[in-house]
């Protein structure tokens, strides 16, 4: 992020207020993995964390395997023609839709009918699974990332803005709303609203409610690809334990949103986001990394179905 | 209550007896594994009234084993140095360390209080990450306390008393207090289990609606529950204080607010022997296959083979080990042949 | 003679609906009361405000001279207010004599102490309890199965356990909401014999919903008749049975 000169107050604010905003994008693309996943199945994905840490060191060996990293440490890279970033990410997108298919597939679905606490269990032990064995095939040395883009600040004002940062925002705001129009557009989007409502219907109607979770987990691990990939590219260095970090907070953001709401989860992401870099700023980092959960618990006393969610209420 | 008296007695007699069997005859560091065992039973059982017995889910034991841990920490230093400075380590008298594990107990149980608060309005998932909420800015605001050592946070926390007849040996007497408690929260929880507050707990679990139609006053219920937890969870972190002499934030992250549960689902949840069980497994498996990394020189691969143990055992057994019943006599009468059914 | 349960004006609504919609009721001492309707016309809804479960939009409810709404439902049972429930809720992994003693928790005079140093009171206390317990199932006819995990037992026996429970938190009323649903008519005959002897016997006001027009007509001494949240009739059996109002409720004519 920007380190901010001795500017007056307004444009202080400004600044962290961008700089949360692009961190908030992050957040949000995270969390839609997370909403979407407890949405259908009423389960804390832990392991979406990992997925996402999986993006960014998918998007890392194949910018190895090219060529595009330093040979010898402290040598300038070679920066990544946007063509191949684009084809990087898109591979990185595709191998996480399958890791997380795969998660899905072996993990979670054998305990479908088993409670809800045994795929929790589970679910962590994946996050664990993938952490370590990330530290055992990848080694636990922080590595390099490769410059994909140039970086370039814009300055509006007072603001400095990175294109880095613009990139997270635009990206994410596209993807987003690509997302929102398949859910509420398509016949496959259909399906997942209908199983997220209520599985067993959904499969009385004639849903292919295996299918339409695979999906729900491929497109999550999709966007937790991406958000790997940009968040590497703004912090230099990614490791195998990346995720553990962002994957809780992402969470947070999405039960502030409301959880199983898209909107919400943007939403949350955002307000996270911006509320952190703001109080990071003005106050005090430590603070900072407390404003999530403080926020968390506010939120879910005063409306415990999040900010965009529905509540319900039990049948006596 | 004679009948207590005897047994505690018997109790601290049998963990005084243990201590000085394994300073005799025990390598120090299989002494270690059995102490953070001892930590973790002390956890994943008061965990177990919270979570198995009451049907709350608290994913935020940590914050209340970090509190108690700073608390007996400083109260300790400050007995026994009265400051913080550097020099050799020291013994904690026996009042001091005694007056510090009871205070780091209650800490932590005022905090449970007001944790506790929200599981009034908070049911299942939710309750969870508002609790490790709550977890994560006991640590953080830990963190940012210049006072308390920030981020490297409190060193040089005295050892525990000597006992007469346990002197030169690096176990010290570790192993007599942390399983002196270990024994008094097993059977007290025991107790609590069958008795009118335990079926009140129970009652809530099971259907919360109808427990308070029956009189069961669900909100001080559950916040007892908490209240029991985070007390032991408190005096937990008391004794890893003192057993480790100096304590991180950092050493009290949601990962381990995760692993506590982690030993209640794998034991079975709402069985204290599980509870038991899923501590000794989840505290001991990694330990035990760390050779197995060293060996092979891959980093992290302990952790990989324990990861993997976890997921196959959620699905061949997911109820867990024990799944709600009991170990007692009453279970071996009826496994023995020709026992009674 | 003042009443024990006054409602006055009860109304409720979820959202647009009025579920409840001004509601009287008047249930005396020693009262064998039935409360009747078609499906969905607020019977159980007004149980759920009597007991503390809503809190209704108007109105009020008195209990023994005192006012009910507003506070929770383990103060109502307290009070002398108890239930079953029409879904049945009893504590399943808990065995039978337990689920009953769960009813005497309230009267418990110990506290947790007691408990976790097994002192002289907490042993009194858990007697009393058990006795208490055993005492009711016994009265219900469920002694011999005072051990069985309450999963276990089966159908007709659930309800009779939720009545049992209920008794134990001794009460001065208690309401049964539906009791002798899925019951055979062998099961109701005794059924309606139990309920008679939980009034004579045990000197407990019985406030009952139920479908059964047998049942009600043959046990109830008042009747007061709701459709669609509204009181459309109170009497004896008789009078009921021949209301025009009622008839047409239930045959739905326009």
């Amino acid at each position: 992020m920007v380190p901010v000169a001795s500017v007056d107050f307004t444009s202080q604010l400004l600044q962290y207020f961008a700089n949360g905003v692009a961190k908030g994008s992050t957040y949000a693309l995270m969390a839609v993995g997370y909403t979407l996943v407890y949405g259908v199945l009423q389960l804390i994905n832990f392991a979406h964390a990992e997925v996402y840490m999986l993006g960014s060191h998918f998007a890392y060996y194949q910018a190895k395997w090219g060529g595009y990293l330093p040979d010898e440490p402290g040598a300038k890279p070679e920066s990544v023609p946007i063509l191949l970033v684009g084809a990087f990410i898109a591979i990185a997108m595709l191998a996480c839709a399958a890791v997380g298919m795969l998660i899905e597939r072996v993990a979670y679905r054998p305990l479908r009918n088993a409670g809800r606490l045994a795929p929790l269990i589970t679910a962590i032990g994946v996050s664990l699974f993938l952490q370590y064995g990330g530290q055992v095939v990848f080694g636990t040395e922080p590595k390099l990332f490769p410059t994909f883009v140039e970086t370039e600040v814009f300055e509006i004002g007072s603001v400095k803005i990175p294109n880095t940062n613009l990139l997270i925002v635009v990206t994410t705001f596209v993807l987003m709303l690509g997302l929102t129009l398949f859910v509420s557009k398509t016949r496959p989007g259909a399906a997942m609203r209908a199983c997220s409502h209520d599985m067993r219907t959904a499969k009385l109607m004639g849903i292919n409610v295996n299918a339409t979770i695979s999906l729900t987990f491929a497109i999550g691990s999709a966007l937790a690809a991406v958000a790997g990939v940009l968040v590497a590219m703004d912090q230099p260095a990614i490791t195998p334990l990346m995720g553990v970090r962002i994957g809780l907070k992402a969470f947070v953001a999405a039960v502030v949103g409301g959880i199983g709401s898209i909107p919400g989860a943007a939403l949350g992401g955002l307000v996270l986001g911006v509320s952190e870099s703001v109080v990071g700023g003005l106050w005090d980092t430590n603070y900072a990394e407390a404003v999530a959960f403080v926020f968390l618990i506010v939120v879910l006393l005063l409306k415990p179905s999040g900010l965009l969610g529905k509540a319900t209420r039990e049948k006596v | 209550m004679a009948k207590t008296v005897g047994l505690l007695l018997a109790g601290l007699v049998a963990c005084y007896g243990l201590n000085w069997f394994l300073a005799e005859f025990i390598e120090v560091v299989y002494v270690d594994y059995l102490n953070l065992i001892g930590i973790a039973i002390v956890l994943a059982v008061g965990l177990n009234v919270i979570n198995g017995l009451t049907g709350q889910f608290s994913l935020g034991h940590a914050g209340f084993m970090a509190i108690g841990a700073f608390v007996a920490g400083l109260v300790s230093i400050q007995l026994t140095y009265g400051e913080m400075s550097s020099g050799p380590l020291e013994l904690a008298g026996l009042g001091t360390f005694l007056l510090s594990l009871l205070l780091a107990g209650l800490a932590a149980a005022v905090l449970g209080v007001v944790v506790g608060a929200p599981a009034l309005r908070l049911k299942g998932d939710y309750l969870a990450i508002a609790t490790l909420g709550f977890a994560e800015i006991t640590r953080i605001l830990l963190t940012a306390q210049d006072s308390l050592g920030g981020p490297t946070g409190i060193k040089r926390i005295p050892k525990m008393p000597l006992l007469p007849g346990t002197g030169a040996w690096d176990g010290g007497t570790s192993v007599f207090w942390i399983f002196l408690v270990v024994f008094t929260i097993v059977l007290f929880s025991a107790r609590l289990q069958r008795s009118t507050y335990g079926r009140a707990l129970i009652a809530i679990r099971e259907n919360e609606l109808a427990a308070e139609t029956m009189g069961v006053r669900a909100a001080r219920m559950k916040v007892m529950a908490f209240v029991y937890g985070a007390f032991f969870a408190g005096i937990a972190g008391g004794l890893y204080a003192h057993y480790q002499h100096s304590v991180r934030p950092d050493d009290f992250t949601s990962i381990r607010s995760i692993e506590v549960v982690v030993m209640l689902v794998l034991g079975g949840l709402g069985s204290i022997t599980g509870a038991v069980l899923g501590a000794v497994a989840v505290t001991l498996v990694p330990q035990l296959l760390r050779p197995l990394e060293e060996q092979l020189q891959v980093n992290g691969l302990s952790m990989v083979v324990y990861a993997l143990l976890l997921i196959l055992m959620m699905i061949f057994r997911p109820q867990g080990i024990f799944g709600q019943r009991e170990l007692s006599l009453k279970l071996f009468r009826r496994i023995l042949p020709g026992g009674r059914k | 003679m003042t009443a024990l349960l006054a409602t006055e004006n009860l109304t409720i609504r979820f959202g647009g609906l009025t579920a409840v919609d001004g509601f009287n009721l008047a249930i005396e001492p020693g009262d064998l009361f039935g409360l009747i309707g078609p499906n969905g016309a607020g019977k159980t809804t007004v149980f759920n405000m009597i007991t503390g479960v809503y809190l209704p939009t108007e109105g009020s409810v008195h209990f023994d001279g005192k006012l009910v709404n507003g506070l929770q439902p383990a103060q109502v049972a307290a009070l002398g207010v108890s239930r079953t429930f029409q879904n049945i809720r009893l504590f399943d992994e808990l065995s039978v004599l337990e689920n009953a003693m769960t009813g005497a928790h309230q009267h418990a005079k110990i506290n947790l102490f007691d408990s976790l140093l097994r002192t002289a009171r907490h042993y009194r206390e858990e007697q009393r309890q058990r006795d208490r317990a055993y005492e009711l199932l016994t009265f219900m006819g469920l002694e011999d199965r005072a051990g069985l995990p309450a999963k276990q037992l089966p159908y007709g026996h659930r309800r009779k356990l939720e009545i049992a429970r209920a008794l134990a938190t001794e009460p001065k009323l208690i309401c049964l909401d539906e009791p002798a649903a899925g019951m055979n008519t062998g099961e109701k005959a005794e059924l309606s014999a139990l309920i008679r002897k939980i009034r004579d016997e045990l000197k407990v006001t019985v406030l009952l919903i139920e479908h059964d027009m047998k049942l009600v007509m043959g046990i109830c001494e008042k009747i007061q008749v709701l459709d669609y949240g509204k009181t459309i009739a109170l009497g004896t059996p008789q009078e009921i049975q021949n209301n025009p109002k009622v008839i047409e409720a239930y045959l739905g004519g326009e």
